[in-house]
């Protein structure tokens, strides 16, 4: 096993090869916000908010989709990381319609927590309004466009631990949305086994179980994470 | 020492935060001794703004043209002002209506003529009642803020945790979930 030597805010770490630099830092216990990654599931490096500084490089990069190398000095927490890390939870809502008075993942939604966690306590970013749909025409699920933050985690936790590959991105910039099969109502989308695993990993209240109401919606994440370690590496742990 | 001057302002909100500032319960009676309440829907019955207000809380979001003028006039007159509330600080449900094409006119249609049972008709009576503003707005676009307190209402606590350190010349730490969880 190859071994990688680093620094992240001033502790020394020695971690395999090949890990990302946000899994050293989660074994080392030194929290990074993220709001695309889930455990169990391919990251993509959508959401930014996982920025860290490495010394001698001129650019902030992705930590969940970033390697550790030999050497390198990582910051988590500089004040500019700080900054564009508030900026960018700014932007999510901003870009979206969010109400979590009235949202049913209200109290339990990973972005409540991480505006928590920036210390948002409004938005700098004019709130854009847009005009985004509700999709109902599943029988036990429902999508709320207005609340996506454009995560993946739906898309993904469905082509990979699934194979059913409901979802997709479709169109670009501001009208960019979640689509379901060759764009149609996701109730008639026949690949649907209406399994629920979109629903437990959406970190918003974007997709949920139809009859939950303000606050209802708790996502069972980890229940993602054992499926893939029960498959992969045959440990039935939990 | 002179109390300090004391005002609350309720724009396009469901007075929910007003309901919850009343949750104080006995907090309110020290804070009683502590300020003069000179402008409030729940705690004073004057009808215009007063000059030289020292602290103000305000719920709601700019809806209407009335909004719009009495925040201006809020501003113009307060030293410390705050944003009281998700209405107040991110138009919240107030803002629904945003999303239409025609906000003003499509939100008046929908309520006043076609969910109409009998004699359906716009509101129009100019100065009586106050025309719709196309977007509804949060406060902090319109008019600088000193501080902003999230929530859906703010519970009796955070507002008491944000008033108490200001009523003693400190400023509150506005960090936190107990403090700054929208919803
Ligand atoms: S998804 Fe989260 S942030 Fe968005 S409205 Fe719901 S609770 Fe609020
Ligand atoms: S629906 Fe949920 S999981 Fe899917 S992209 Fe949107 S926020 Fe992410
Ligand atoms: S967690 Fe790394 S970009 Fe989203």
């Amino acid at each position: 096993m190859a071994v990688r030597t680093l620094k992240i805010d001033d502790r020394e770490l020695a971690v395999e090869a090949g890990t990302s630099i946000l899994e050293a830092a989660q074994e080392a216990g030194i929290p990074i916000p993220r709001l695309c990654h889930l455990e169990g599931v391919t990251p993509v490096g959508a959401c930014r908010l996982c920025l860290v500084e490495i010394e001698g490089l001129n650019k902030l990069l992705p930590a969940c989709v970033t390697e550790v190398g030999e050497g390198m000095v990582i910051h988590t927490q500089t004040a500019k990381l700080q900054e564009y890390r508030r900026m960018t939870v700014e932007l999510i809502f901003a870009e979206g319609n969010h109400i979590c008075a009235i949202c049913v993942a209200n109290g339990d939604c990973e972005l409540q927590d991480v505006a928590i966690q920036v210390g948002m306590d409004h938005s700098r970013f004019p709130y854009q309004f847009p005009d985004r749909g509700i999709d109902l025409s599943h029988p036990l699920f429902a999508i709320d466009h207005n609340r996506c933050i454009l995560c993946t985690r739906c898309v993904r936790v469905c082509d990979e631990i699934e194979g059913a590959h409901v979802w997709d991105v479709a169109q670009r910039g501001p009208d960019c949305y979640i689509v379901s099969g060759l764009n149609q109502p996701w109730g008639e989308v026949e690949a649907c086994t209406s399994c629920g695993k979109c629903v437990d990993a959406c970190p918003t209240g974007a997709i949920f179980k139809k009859g939950s109401t303000t606050g209802e919606k708790h996502a069972d994440t980890a229940k993602l994470e054992f499926l893939s370690t029960a498959r992969e590496k045959h440990q039935w742990t939990r | 020492m002179d109390k300090i001057r004391f005002a609350t302002v309720w724009l396009a909100g469901c007075s929910g935060c007003h309901m919850s500032f009343l949750d104080l319960d006995e907090f309110l009676i020290d804070l009683a001794d502590l300020v003069e309440v000179v402008y409030s829907p729940v705690a004073c019955d004057l009808k215009h703004y007063p000059d030289n207000v020292d602290v103000c809380l305000v719920e709601g979001a700019v809806a209407n043209q009335d909004n719009l003028d009495l925040l201006y006039e809020v501003r113009r007159k307060t030293r410390l002002l705050i944003s009281f509330g998700d209405c107040a600080v991110t138009a919240n449900v107030p803002a629904l209506r945003n999303r239409l094409s025609e906000s003003a006119a499509g939100v008046l249609d929908r309520g006043y003529l076609e969910l109409a049972d009998t004699n359906p008709q716009r509101p129009y009576a100019p100065g009586i009642v106050p025309e719709l503003m196309e977007r509804v707005t949060p406060l902090h676009e319109i008019v600088p803020i000193d501080i902003f307190m999230p929530g859906c209402p703010p519970s009796a606590d955070r507002i008491r945790a944000t008033l108490e350190p200001l009523l003693q010349g400190r400023t509150p730490t506005m960090a936190g979930r107990e403090m700054i969880k929208f919803g």
